[in-house]
Order: C-alpha cells, then sequence, then structure tokens
C-alpha cells in the first residue's frame, strides 16, 4: 500500500463563535479568536490517499486530477473567503470553523470525488492553520 | 461526536552530547561520531504533538490550545529549554539520543493533556532528522529528509 500526499494552500478569515453561548463565554472560551471582525490564516490542506500503484501507469493517483478536485472542492469555496460568512457548512450550519471542523469539511467535500473518480482511498485530510498548529481527520467516527 | 487529531509544534533549545559509558572511547566515537565531542553540542529541537479525541460540538475543538500550549510549556519547553541534557535527571541512565529524548517527552506529557489522548510525539532534531513515538508501547519512526 502507498500513501501519497498531495497539498495545496489557500487564504481565508474566520472567528470563532458560539450562538448559543452569551458573549462573556465566547471570550473566555475562544479568546481573541473570537473577535467579531475576524481574522485570517494562510493555510496548508494536505490530502492524503491511499491504493496500489496502477501496474502500467505506476500511478496511485492521477496528481492532475486530484488537484484538480481540491480546487474545485475545496479551494474555490473557501480561498479568499470568510469562512463564517460564505462557506455554506459553517454560515449555515453554525458549525464554529475550527482547524479540527475545517478537516471534517474538506474530508466530506473531497472524498465523493476522490473515491468516485480515481479508485484510490481517501484516508487523511490535514490542515495547518500555521505551521505550529494543524488538525487532521482520518474519516469515521 | 467525530473523532480527529490536533497537532501543535513548540521549539526549545538545549545541548546534549551522546556518550555511553558502557562503551569505550573507540566504541563512543565509532557510535556516534561527531555527536560524541567531548563539549557536545546543541540543536533547536521541534516538538510536534498530536492528540486525538471527538471534536466537542460546542467549541469544534478536540483539545483547548491554550490549556495545551501550558502543559506542553511546562512539562517540556521550561524542563528543557537552555539547558544540558546530560544533566537532566532522565538522562542520568541513559543517552541523551533523539529516540530517548523523544520517548521521555511523550512519558511527560501523556497523562497531562486537557482532553483527548497524545497519539504521537515527534521530536525534529534539525530539518533532516526525526523521530516519533507512538503511545501504543514505544514504536519509532526515524526520518530522514536528503537533498
Amino acid at each position: 500500500m502507498i500513501y501519497l500526499t498531495r497539498r495545496a494552500t489557500f487564504s481565508a478569515s474566520h472567528y470563532y463563535w458560539n450562538e448559543s453561548w452569551t458573549p462573556e463565554k465566547n471570550q473566555q472560551v475562544f479568546g481573541r479568536c473570537s473577535n467579531r471582525n475576524g481574522h485570517g490564516h494562510n493555510y496548508t490542506l494536505e490530502v492524503t490517499v491511499a491504493g496500489e500503484p496502477d501496474p502500467t501507469t505506476g500511478f496511485v493517483v492521477d496528481l492532475k486530477g486530484l488537484k484538480a478536485i481540491i480546487e474545485e472542492r475545496v479551494l474555490a469555496a473557501w480561498d479568499h473567503r470568510h469562512l463564517n460568512l460564505e462557506v455554506p457548512e459553517f454560515a449555515a450550519s453554525k458549525r464554529v470553523p475550527t482547524t479540527e471542523n475545517m478537516a471534517i469539511s474538506a474530508w466530506e467535500r473531497l472524498q465523493p470525488a476522490i473515491e468516485a473518480s480515481h479508485g484510490a482511498r481517501l484516508t487523511c485530510v490535514r490542515i495547518y492553520e500555521t505551521p505550529e498548529i494543524f488538525a487532521e481527520y482520518r474519516g469515521g467516527k | 461526536m467525530t473523532k480527529a487529531y490536533f497537532g501543535r509544534r513548540s521549539m526549545f533549545s538545549a545541548s546534549h552530547r551522546l556518550h555511553a559509558d558502557a562503551l569505550t572511547p573507540a566504541q563512543n566515537l565509532a557510535a556516534y561520531g561527531k555527536c560524541n565531542n567531548p563539549h557536545g553540542h546543541g540543536h533547536n529541537y521541534i516538538v510536534e504533538v498530536l492528540v486525538a479525541g471527538p471534536v466537542e460540538p460546542s467549541t469544534g475543538m478536540v483539545v483547548d490550545l491554550v490549556a495545551l500550549d501550558e502543559v506542553m510549556q511546562k512539562k517540556v519547553v521550561d524542563r528543557f529549554d537552555h539547558t544540558n541534557l546530560n544533566l537532566d535527571p532522565l538522562f542520568a541512565n541513559c543517552v541523551p539520543t533523539t529516540e530517548n529524548l523523544c520517548r521521555a517527552i511523550l512519558e511527560l506529557l501523556q497523562n497531562s493533556i486537557p482532553s483527548g489522548q497524545l497519539e504521537y510525539v515527534r521530536v525534529e532534531e534539525t530539518e533532516n532528522n526525526f523521530f516519533q513515538c507512538f503511545k501504543e508501547g514505544v514504536q519509532f519512526t526515524g526520518g530522514r529528509r536528503g537533498f
């Protein structure tokens, strides 16, 4: 089994806010991340797929195809956007756009397209919010 | 609740010398090369921890970053930063290789993670070599990047 990782970068703004809490509790739990005018990051997304190399091409996955999926499914929706205000999974559902929830959302955006078009299995989505902070989702509960 | 992983990296600077008392000077030199030079040398160590746990729905978090930072600062950075690792009691009976340092850091942290469970500790000794110690017993994934 070979694991192959593709990296992409995007920039977005967000804030952390739970609407069922008071402003004081939001400030207490989320600190400066709850500032209502938001702030932003340069994110790095790492998408790892697993599979056996195709005997003819030697590829686990067609990297051009994987790149296109990442760009269409994630970057087109998230890059240079305000996650809380413009991105449905955070705006509509009020899911807090933490790095953890972003990793889960990126998985949900990528997984059907990756499995449908390439046969390789998505095994991990890792998102760096800064070079020192990241979150990972490996599917499942 | 959905299980996810949260990673955090921090840094400290420390010196060490790789030298095993059980070996002769010639054997130490053969085993450790320039890392055995008598007066030691130093590194900027990067410690990466990965915490596994359910994403708490109200916060969207596996673990509170500020609380995790406090633990890493208190247990690891305050202990090792700008010190000589050979003089730390943890290395009184073992050589402060990055393998042993990685295991020591895992043991220092594993019962103090604010929420979730410590999945691994990774220590990068330089840009080109790193070690990972997993919670299940002691397994190392040593890595070396070549350019």
